[in-house]
């Protein structure tokens, strides 16, 4: 537990960011030119973190394994990027966006991260709009704001339902100028495999080239993994299709250590699943919780058409359980309370495995009162529906249709059927407040460091972190490191540490092709799935977990033993890069469960049924569990926990309700 | 509701960009209606993979239309036969059940082939290299409110930077052209202040990157307004038009 | 001047200069067809042979002329580099192309419908130009009035006109706002009265060539 040092700076909270801007370590210019930053990741964290890098003089090569740096999946996110700008004028502060934020987390972040998060947020919002991102406006031509979740007021600035696409192609703007610039080297179509250590420090990395096969080595004086989360070790979530653990996992397993793995966001209102073929699960904006109601019917198994069940017989169990909150409880319990339903059988649809969400009310009611704003006295059923469809239609159009597009219901006449689905990972890398693991050089940013998110994320800050991280964070961080680095000239990859480090990638790849088994790698992988969805999805028990750790253990052999990878290895070959990636998270996942075993407490995403109160909520236990776990890799399904205690001097610890 | 469906799938097969490649004819049954396009070929990828054959390469990841990397060239059209969605979000339900469908990558000189369906679409993250950002530096920004801009501005920069750069508009036009995508980068930048100082500049940077690229000209068609995923609109092009030509005719 | 090379040569600056001759072609269609359809005056001819004859003279109007077939070469000119050029950036064809889904066949078949106007052109001026301005055939007493009433008793001559009417009608329709657009005139007020001006200029001018021939044929007019 020595090793754990976060190295948060002294002094009072509102102090500690600007005291160590003023006092750490700076790299001169020239200096600047000589050192080599390798950066892994294009999304959010990547690409703002590539381009402030190059701005400011270093020398930067950016790795993707996309075809372009703006496919990463920040590319995805929808509703928008809250900043402490209070232009609304409504009490909002650096000081509340701080708390709102460790409050969501259910008390497991680290103050002074998150703290320096909330300062940054107002920049964030600066440096987007000078870059020409088009955030939705009023008339007077100033920026206008939304309210999310877990908030009092409105911070949440956005673009239409495009935000995560708009931020992001900003970033990629300012990348392609330095790769115009020639100050960024980019690597599309480049998959990271291997950290490559020197006397304990990060000094490069092995990637393969995608398309030809071939390995390469790279040389940084520094290495920042901007790689994103790790939701897709459930096969099934709303991540891209590519959305991979493999670079995190590499540096995990060069003594990276691994934070928290067990949290895990699932969100309540995604297109439910459909059928064995599915392939991901498409997120339907928390925003639909607005208006519509969320019921099940009161009888098991009722195999009637939506319609046609009568209004005493539907159970709104939302409003039923959390009266105060009704159906904008926050997404942990929105999630778990549908599970409930559906796994004591009074799910719907044909898998069963849903519950509605209806808008019939709100059309009545949006149509009622257009009714009374057109001064129509007597209106008829079908003027009221259509006014009310209307309505909706203007507030939640593009919703409605994508939902209508995927599953060819129509949601303007029968209710939408919605289930929870795995959305975000707020466990990661363990990162100290320079953002640099426990591997000296070797920094992780964005979704693939567990830093400011504790257990559980609100809406509308995974972007803002991503872009703090790389704008307004690393840039400073990095120097701290990089000032002792100058004297140490760019070393040759011909040496033993790359060429031997080449030499492990190589055969792991070998090896994957030689096993010829009979299974596709989709097979492991809806496998592994499914365990983790089952039994480290939305409920957790120490039973169960025991069972899965050891059904993946088995399952991790039956992968290197039957595994089936067809084509080349020097070839553009999808099943190979997919093989590498199930493989790492088959080990991931084992991981999630021990720390899940761990943690005998339920707080945000992590729900252990042994510890919910008499009725069904997650019981914290800050005393014996108020800390980060992170996991250092020891041999193959060996980790040892390394516990960071989190000390909370500015907040005071309370339990959430909101019945 | 869902049905099931039995096709015949003409794929385009080539191993990599240095060799010549050919249709391949493969017969699919079962197919859910409910499934999309992309989920069709994981299917019949994974029963290739099952018989011993080298599935088909195609490009995909987000799989909810947003992050343009998913292509296809199906039955004539890029994005098949739907207007409004990728490929990602196409379903089978828009086919009917016995149909041949033709699948081909995008065909044009700058997107060669990488193999199958892949294509190396890098050109157009050349073109944005050329000249499609704001020159700002991390840390000049002023305050975000003390530059209002007039909402329908905001808007109308918003409606062309929806642009995913997924290459539907090359593949649509009968001149391989990237007018669509060029112009929609110029126009959201020429809209708003913040853009307008280098506006010049970065329409001759652009035009002159995308012909360098091997990109054709344009014929007015319309073909790419009409297939693009996001509805980016053919007043882009007239406004990169009035951009470069006043750029051109006016810079020292 | 090579700023001015480089601008004309590249993609945009072709286009321009396909919107700035077609504009200018399109200028000289309406004088044309104004001239001509004086013959639906149905004087013999009269007005027709008074304004050849002032075409023939007028000093501005013969600079004109050098003008015009610079226009009309430089357009053909820029049409066959763009259609090269263009062809070359799909070196592998589709196999299946839904041209209609997307788009209108004559927008996609400008080169085609050119080259069948440049055709039509050739014999329409052997015709009429090469026998008013370089023979000595045009007398008092055979006027051009009267060369189109020979010409167009020959029902294949009158069948290939009408023909080239239509390739001409069909060009214009593309043509036409397809230049506004290129000028970069392309305005949510604006774009549909352009469109719907270039369909009719487009329908009234190949409708009233295409009567001339037929018109002359039918012996409708003297």
């Amino acid at each position: 537990m020595t090793k754990l040092d976060a190295k948060i700076p002294e002094g009072s909270l509102a102090e500690k960011w600007t005291k160590y801007r003023s006092s750490v370590p700076l790299v001169n210019p020239a200096n600047k030119r000589s050192l080599e930053i390798v950066i892994v990741g294009s999304g959010l964290a990547g690409a703002s973190a590539a381009a402030s890098l190059a701005e400011l003089g270093y020398k930067v090569k950016v790795f993707c394994f996309q075809d372009s740096p703006r496919r990463a999946h920040s590319i995805a996110a929808q509703g928008g990027i809250n900043a402490a700008k209070n232009y609304q004028n409504d009490g909002d502060s650096v000081y509340r966006l701080f708390y709102d934020t460790i409050k969501g987390g259910d008390y497991r972040a680290r103050e002074a991260n998150v703290h320096r998060l909330a300062e940054v947020s107002g920049n964030i919002i600066d440096q987007c709009v000078a870059q020409g991102v088009p955030f939705a406006r009023e008339y007077g031509g100033l920026l206008s704001n939304r309210s999310f979740g877990g908030t009092q007021v409105q911070r949440t600035f956005y673009a239409a339902g495009q935000t995560g696409q708009q931020l992001l192609l900003g970033a990629y703007s300012s990348l392609q100028r330095q790769v115009g610039m020639g100050n960024v080297k980019m690597y599309t179509r480049h998959e990271m495999l291997d950290v490559v250590t020197i006397d304990g420090k990060a000094r490069g990395i092995i990637a393969r080239d995608s398309v030809t096969g071939a390995l390469e080595r790279h040389f940084g004086h520094a290495v920042l993994l901007c790689t994103g989360g790790y939701g897709n070790v459930f096969y099934l979530s709303t991540n891209a299709m590519g959305s991979n653990v493999t670079a995190a996992w590499k540096a995990h397993k060069k003594g990276a250590f691994f934070a928290n793995p067990c949290y895990t966001q699932i969100h309540p209102t995604c297109i439910p699943v459909s059928g064995d073929h599915q392939s991901k699960l498409t997120l339907m904006s928390e925003s639909l919780r607005n208006d519509g109601r969320i019921w099940v019917p009161k009888k098991q198994n009722d195999t009637r058409k939506a319609n046609e069940i009568p209004e005493d017989e539907r159970d709104y169990y939302l409003e039923r359980r959390y009266p105060a909150f009704g159906n904008l409880v926050p997404r942990d319990i929105a999630s778990r309370a549908a599970k409930e339903r559906c796994d004591a059988g009074y799910g719907v649809g044909a898998s069963k495995m849903a519950v509605y969400l209806d808008y019939a009310a709100a059309i009545v009611r949006y149509g009622k009162g257009e009714a009374n704003k057109n001064n129509m006295h007597n209106p008829s059923d079908e003027e009221i529906q259509a006014m009310g469809k209307a309505v909706v239609k203007e507030k939640y159009g593009n919703l409605f249709d994508m939902y209508k597009q995927i599953t060819g219901e129509d949601p303007y006449e029968v209710p939408m059927r919605i289930y929870p689905a795995v959305h975000y990972t707020m466990g990661g890398l363990w990162v100290d407040y320079n953002l640099m693991t426990t591997v000296p050089g070797l920094y992780a940013l964005g979704e693939a460091n567990f830093s400011d998110h504790g257990a559980n994320r609100l809406g509308a800050s995974a972007l803002m972190q991503g872009l703090a991280d790389g704008y307004f964070v690393i840039p400073y961080t990095i120097g701290n490191y990089l000032a002792s680095e100058i004297r140490t000239p760019a070393m040759s990859t011909d040496s033993e540490d790359f060429v031997a480090a080449e030499k492990a990638v190589r055969d792991r790849l070998e090896t994957l092709m030689n096993i010829k088994g009979s299974k596709p790698v989709d097979y492991f992988h809806k496998r592994l799935g499914k365990i983790m969805w089952d039994e480290c999805g939305m409920a957790r028990s120490e039973k169960g977990l025991k069972a899965s750790i050891k059904e993946i253990q088995a399952l991790q052999k039956e992968f290197w033993s039957d595994v089936k990878i067809p084509g080349e290895i020097d070839n553009l070959n999808p099943e190979l890069e997919k093989a590498g990636r199930v493989a790492d998270f088959l080990e991931l996942g084992e991981l999630m469960c021990i720390d899940a075993l761990d943690r005998n407490e339920s707080c945000g995403g992590h729900f252990r049924t042994e510890y919910q109160t008499e009725d069904g909520e997650a019981l914290r236990d800050d005393e014996n569990y108020a800390y980060v776990a992170a996991w250092e890799y020891e041999k193959q399904s060996k980790f040892k926990l390394h516990k960071e205690e989190l000390k909370y001097e500015n907040i005071k610890i309370a339990q959430r309700s909101y019945k | 509701m869902e049905g099931h469906l039995n096709l015949t799938l003409k794929i385009w097969r080539q191993k990599n960009a240095s060799v010549a490649g050919k249709f391949e004819t493969y017969q699919v049954s079962g197919i859910s209606t409910d499934m999309s396009f992309l989920e069709m070929i994981d299917v019949l990828n994974n029963r290739l993979i099952e018989e011993g054959d080298d599935p088909v390469a195609f490009d995909h990841d987000c799989r909810e239309g947003i992050c343009g990397m998913c292509s296809m060239y199906i039955n004539g059209r890029p994005h098949g036969p739907n207007r409004g969605v990728t490929t990602c979000q196409l379903h089978m339900r828009s086919f009917q059940d016995g149909e041949t469908i033709t699948v081909e990558p995008w065909r044009a000189s700058a997107f060669p082939v990488i193999k199958d369906l892949v294509v190396n679409r890098s050109a157009f993250d050349r073109i944005i290299a050329a000249g499609g950002f704001v020159s700002v530096n991390t840390g000049n920004a002023q305050d975000a409110n003390n530059l209002p801009i007039p909402k329908e501005d905001a808007d109308d920069a918003f409606a062309a930077a929806a642009c995913i750069g997924c290459g539907a508009c090359v593949a649509a036009c009968k001149n391989a052209s990237a007018m669509l995508f060029t112009s929609a980068k110029i126009s959201q930048l020429a809209l708003l202040p913040q853009g307008k100082v280098e506006a010049a500049k970065r329409a001759e940077a652009m035009v002159a990157q995308m012909d360098e690229e091997g990109f054709g000209a344009c014929s007015n068609t319309g073909a790419c307004e009409a297939e693009c995923p996001k509805g980016i609109s053919l007043e882009n092009i007239a406004r990169m038009n009035r951009e470069y030509f006043s750029a051109t005719f006016s810079s020292k | 001047m090579a700023w001015l090379a480089k601008s004309f040569n590249s993609s945009l600056g072709k286009k321009l200069l396909m919107a700035i001759t077609g504009l200018f072609l399109i200028s000289f269609l309406i004088v044309h067809c104004g001239l001509n359809a004086t013959i639906f005056l149905n004087d013999g001819g009269v007005a027709f042979n008074e304004g050849a004859e002032f075409m023939a003279h007028n000093p501005i109007i013969r600079t004109m002329e050098i003008v015009l077939f610079g226009g009309l070469l430089l357009h053909i000119f820029d049409g066959l580099r763009l259609w090269l050029d263009n062809k070359k950036k799909r070196p592998v064809a589709y196999a299946v192309i839904d041209g209609a889904a997307n788009s209108k066949w004559y927008s996609r078949s400008m080169g085609l419908l050119g080259t069948l106007l440049l055709l039509f052109l050739i014999m329409h001026l052997k015709h009429f130009w090469y026998f008013s301005r370089l023979t000595n055939d045009l007398t008092e007493s055979h006027t051009l009035y009267n060369e189109m009433q020979v010409v167009f008793q020959s029902p294949i001559v009158v069948i290939v006109y009408v023909l080239g009417c239509i390739s001409l009608g069909y060009h214009l329709l593309h043509g036409f706002q397809s230049a506004f657009q290129t000028l970069g005139w392309n305005h949510p007020k604006y774009t549909p009265t352009i469109k719907a001006i270039g369909a009719i200029y487009s329908i009234v001018i190949a409708a009233l060539f295409a009567a001339m021939p037929v018109a002359f044929y039918f012996n409708l007019i003297q």
